[in-house]
């Protein structure tokens, strides 16, 4: 009884955000025609494959009933370990690229997940000071220089897409290769939650973590493989914003870090634990990308941008405590 | 009892350690009078920020917005300071800016008390909110050049004691006063330790809840007045890294993240450290991100022993 309810308002939740997206889509369409252009569309879902990635490692992060707020960190650190051997090296092979963001940011994870595991504090605090030691030892050690001179592969690989088509000017463009990264991802995590037997383990932790525990789980192995994994997309993220930039920067992704769990909120995953569908992430990744980009598009000067964003966070919040309410006292009746 | 000594003793042991330390690496230099000047001046505002971090940490929540909410009411403060010249400009500034740090205060109280949403997700999104406001008001830009009369707040002196730290000091002894000494104060503490059974004891919740946020909005306004006195200027984006700093020092100085447990004290010996770690880091010329990355580490290793030990005793 109790499960049906839940499936229900997650059901709602991601039904109430495709109804906020699609009205959004068909206000923005008329005041300005452009947006509703396959460009745009292909462009918004290109631009949103690095904030999706991550936003997806948060989700089962948050399911899990923990957070992950130095994944940006670790998506630096791995970045700029990748840059520097790419670029030294001069490996001329995209593989080689993408291969080695992933382990380092496994590793890193699994720091998270040791620390978190023993110390039992909560991992908004453990993750918080893992940010700092991970980003503040790079930029120390590395001094923070830019990285720009990379091999051919590494420049023609980011025109790689999966649809090409020509605008009326004659100029080509298409569906992104890392829209393909991103939809592969949703769909991996997705299949890991629903048929996996860890996924069905990561629900239950989240749901409650003690009666998991009674229940003979093993909560380590759980808080590992969640954070490792949230380490694996973010050395893949950073793959992807490599590309997209075709410069390494070190402080371009540090702060982003708030972006991503706002969008995973919205998508109706909970801080409690125990909620959240990838297809909600993927949705709420949407909202805020399309918010964005028709701010944008309505010349709307980039620091009202936030406001809006901190808005939608309050009532996506609000709705949700709202729903926990009704919730609690249908259980009670 | 016993495993909260060992807190005490292991900050401590950290404190005398990182002295000897710095001393010998800036050959005695820290041991100067400016230098300890130096941390008079600059400790103040990590410290008032962190007793706005640590009121909401207590009953078990955490506020995210204390930093971008002293960049609004700094931002308030120093626009009645430059476009006002009257007699009563720099105490009307000083009521819009304590004004404007409770007004955000309420509005994260009524979201974590009245809508039940929680803290940290709230005050994330009062955060991103109040910095989008700072950032629209001010289009990025600084404000700058503050009557002399306000400035005396962050680098005037009484009897050689530097301004912002008997501003600190008393906001400390106020604050203890409150926690120990009223209702309110350990109805904050009941909270923290155990919500149910607070709320079936009789208390409030919600009203007890509604107060903490409103209290750390005001302790952020004191912390924005030091501020922007001591920068002269007052921004939307000023002190982002503070915020990593308040929660670590508020953890550092035994509160429980989980709420319950904490005492102003030994909040007052965690920002000592924090802020020898950044003025010796200062005089050795070293690195603001390697004082970053070893704040980070020394939490860590804080809670990593208060496991150790906890799990021995316990």
């Amino acid at each position: 009884m109790k499960n049906s309810s839940l499936k229900w308002l997650f059901r709602r939740t991601e039904i109430y955000i495709l109804g906020v997206l699609i009205v959004l889509s068909i206000v923005l369409a008329i005041a300005n025609p452009k947006f509703l252009t396959l460009e745009n569309i292909f462009d918004l879902l290109r631009n949103n494959s690095f904030l999706g990635i991550l936003a997806l490692g948060e989700l089962v992060v948050l399911i899990s009933g923990g957070i992950d707020v130095s994944f940006t960190a670790i998506a630096t650190v791995s970045q700029y370990i990748m840059g520097v051997i790419i670029s030294k090296y001069f490996i001329d092979n995209i593989l080689v690229a993408f291969l080695i963001p992933i382990p380092i940011g496994i590793a890193l994870g699994a720091i998270n997940a040791i620390l978190i595991n023993y110390t039992k504090v909560h991992p908004v605090i453990i993750t918080i000071s893992n940010l700092n030691v991970f980003y503040g030892l790079l930029i120390f050690i590395t001094g923070g220089k830019w990285i720009y001179k990379f091999p051919p592969s590494f420049r023609s690989f980011a025109r790689l897409k999966l649809i090409t088509l020509v605008n009326e000017r004659g100029i080509e463009y298409g569906l992104s290769i890392f829209t393909g990264f991103w939809i592969l991802i949703a769909i991996v995590t997705w299949f890991i939650l629903k048929y996996l037997p860890i996924g069905r383990k990561i629900y239950a932790v989240g749901g409650n973590m003690e009666a998991a525990r009674r229940a003979g789980f093993n909560i380590f192995k759980v808080q590992l493989f969640v954070y490792c994994y949230i380490g694996a997309l973010s050395g893949i993220a950073s793959f992807v914003q490599a590309q997209l930039a075709q410069i390494i920067q070190p402080n371009a992704i540090v702060g982003r870090e708030l972006d991503v769990l706002a969008a995973a909120i919205l998508g109706g995953a909970s801080v409690f634990g125990g909620s959240g569908t990838v297809i909600g992430t993927v949705l709420g990744v949407l909202l805020i990308g399309v918010i964005k980009n028709g701010l944008i598009l309505m010349k709307i000067p980039a620091y009202w941008h936030q406001v809006v964003i901190g808005l939608i966070i309050a009532v996506a919040a609000g709705v949700t405590a709202y729903q926990r309410k009704l919730r609690k006292k249908k259980g009670l009746v | 009892m016993k495993v909260k000594n060992y807190q005490i003793i292991v900050l401590n042991s950290i404190l005398a350690f990182l002295i000897v330390i710095m001393t010998i690496l800036t050959k005695g230099g820290i041991l100067r009078l400016e230098s300890l000047q130096a941390v008079a001046f600059q400790m103040p505002l990590l410290g008032l920020l962190t007793l706005a971090q640590m009121v909401p940490m207590l009953t078990g929540g955490i506020d995210l917005s204390i930093i971008s909410n002293a960049n609004l009411a700094g931002i308030i403060v120093a626009l009645i300071l430059t476009k006002v010249s009257a007699w009563y400009t720099v105490p009307l500034a000083i009521l819009a800016g304590i004004g404007t740090a409770l007004a955000v205060g309420a509005l994260n109280g009524f979201l974590v008390a009245f809508v039940t949403i929680s803290p940290i997700i709230a005050t994330l999104g009062t955060m991103i909110l109040i910095k989008g406001i700072s950032l629209g008001i001010t289009k990025g830009y600084i404000i700058a050049g503050f009557p002399k009369e306000f400035l005396f707040i962050g680098d005037g002196s009484i009897l050689g004691i530097p301004m912002p730290f008997i501003i600190l000091v008393a906001s400390m002894l106020l604050l203890a006063l409150l926690l120990n000494k009223t209702t309110y104060g350990i109805s904050v503490y009941m909270l923290g330790s155990n919500p149910v059974a607070t709320e079936f004891s009789g208390v409030n919740i919600k009203s007890v809840l509604f107060r903490t946020y409103l209290l750390s909005g005001f302790l952020t306004g004191i912390a924005s007045l030091v501020m922007i006195a001591r920068f002269n200027a007052a921004q939307a984006a000023y002190g982002e890294s503070y915020l990593l700093l308040t929660v670590l020092a508020c953890v550092l100085g035994g509160v429980n993240p989980a709420g319950g447990f904490g005492k102003v004290s030994g909040l007052f010996i965690a920002i000592v450290v924090l802020q020898i770690v950044a003025t010796g880091f200062n005089l050795l010329r070293l690195s603001s991100h390697l004082a970053n990355a070893l704040w980070g580490l020394i939490l860590i290793f804080v809670i990593t022993i208060n496991r150790a030990i906890t799990g021995k005793w316990i």
